[in-house]
């Protein structure tokens, strides 16, 4: 089967629609079974009690708050290389979700802090960074609200959204160079991680459950905007008439 | 291909200098917000001492903003832009000098008048010197990035806030860099590391912003 088969609005939108119940349901259920095992499997932290459990929501949405500017900088570039319609409509799809996810992990950053570091907010690298990653992805939506033509407004997003992404490392090091006082991350790669394995899978089914929420909505988004921008052609007035 | 960039700058300038009115109001603008910060914070020496250069800087990003939304949008509005773009030359040359002339017009004269208001601030003499070395190597940086946010937004309504909300984060790092010098020349840390740091990031946006700005006004412009 031709891979680039679904890459023209016409068929991946059908594609989408069955593919967007799918991902909703699989974020449910991953979401009810990781919330489960945060709240009443995981064990209370010794040192940081019961406050320590916001991470299974705050670091799952952290990872992907800076996971969607990437893929969003991915769709961008291989949109600007193509000039492919699609490509442009999914990093366009993705950037509310993107915002979302930064602005709670933000949030729930705040209501950790409080009582682990006295404080809602410090000035710190990593929450530095996140919140200028806010400002990235408001700027992005801004501009591409501020053009009327389509085609305008997913270039000249796509480029935004790169340059960003070239300026992200350099924001993150002159930042972290500029202060750091957040923890280092408990997961790496590289090693074995420093918190309990019921804690990691709790995390892990949490960050599952963030993602497949991202595809569904991404997808879901996407679905609307093609419908919108399609809306003179033959298979999306047929679409529209199908569903009055 | 020099000469195209001369004649670029040339023309800018030249223009500047005629409409002297908005050139000045930049710089004005620049005077003001600086000078609004003893009057929120209260005049003790020591505290504005601190604040000094972080202040100075931040208005320089505003300064710098202010001006930037019609670094394009007047050669637009004529249609000489189209024209120009139209030149056999490349475009990205045709972004690098509109971004220096920015500079010649907008920066040159904010690092002339960044020592007074620094020593409204109190500053000590060898922190003015950093200021103005940072402001140096800082201020092309800021019309360069800037070239890509007043290319991108060129036309649309609300342009001026937008370029704000575009351009703003990726100016972080100038200013950590720049304010940074100069905090680091008062506390005796040094501000060498500061100021190569912001030389390596001026090098980086000399080779690449222009380039992107040039894409970004073809998009902008077709």
């Amino acid at each position: 089967m031709n891979l680039y088969y679904y890459a023209s609005p016409a068929t991946f939108y059908p594609l989408a629609g069955k593919l967007v119940p799918l991902f909703a349901i699989l974020a449910a259920v991953l979401c009810a079974v990781g919330l489960y095992i945060s709240f009443f499997v995981a064990p209370t932290d010794f040192q940081q009690g019961e406050g320590y459990r916001i991470i299974f929501i705050h670091v799952p949405a952290a990872w992907m708050s800076m996971f969607i500017y990437v893929i969003m900088a991915f769709w961008s570039a291989i949109g600007l290389a193509w000039n492919t319609r699609l490509s442009f409509t999914m990093a366009r799809a993705l950037a509310p979700t993107g915002a979302m996810f930064t602005f709670v992990a933000l949030w729930t950053g705040a209501f950790w802090g409080k009582p682990m570091w006295g404080a809602w907010w410090v000035w710190d690298a990593r929450l530095t960074s996140e919140l200028i990653l806010l400002f990235l992805y408001v700027g992005y939506m801004a501009l591409q609200a501020a053009i009327d033509d389509p085609r305008r407004a997913d270039r000249a997003g796509a480029l935004l959204n790169l340059v960003g992404v070239i300026n992200i490392p350099i924001i993150y090091f002159s930042v972290k160079w500029w202060n750091t006082l957040h923890q280092g991350s408990s997961v790496s790669l590289t090693r074995a991680p420093s918190m309990a394995k019921i804690m990691l899978w709790g995390m892990l089914i949490m960050a599952l459950a963030a993602w497949m929420y991202t595809i569904a909505a991404a997808l879901a988004r996407a679905r609307t905007l093609l419908l919108e921008r399609e809306r003179q052609t033959e298979w999306a007035r047929a679409q529209l008439e199908g569903q009055a | 291909m020099i000469r195209f960039l001369i004649t670029v700058i040339r023309r800018d300038v030249l223009l500047a200098a005629r409409r002297r009115g908005d050139w000045l109001t930049a710089q004005f603008f620049f005077v003001m917000v600086v000078s609004m910060f003893p009057l929120g914070i209260g005049p003790e020496p020591t505290m504005l001492r601190l604040i000094g250069p972080g202040v100075v800087w931040v208005a320089a990003l505003l300064a710098c903003l202010l001006s930037l939304g019609r670094l394009y949008a007047d050669d637009f509005r004529d249609g000489s832009l189209e024209q120009m773009l139209l030149s056999p030359y490349p475009n990205s040359l045709l972004a690098l000098g509109k971004a220096l002339a920015h500079w010649v017009i907008n920066g040159i004269p904010l690092l002339l008048i960044a020592p007074v208001l620094g020593i409204q601030f109190g500053l000590p003499a060898e922190a003015l010197l950093i200021l103005v070395l940072s402001l140096a190597i800082g201020t092309p940086i800021l019309s360069l990035l800037g070239g890509i946010g007043a290319a991108l937004t060129l036309g649309l309504r609300g342009g001026g806030v937008l370029i704000t909300l575009l351009i703003l984060p990726l100016y972080v790092p100038v200013l950590i860099f720049g304010a940074g010098a100069v905090e680091g020349a008062m506390s005796g840390t040094g501000s060498e590391a500061h100021l190569s740091l912001l030389g390596a990031f001026l090098v980086m946006s000399l080779l690449i912003a222009p380039w992107i700005s040039a894409l970004a006004l073809k998009i902008s412009v077709e």
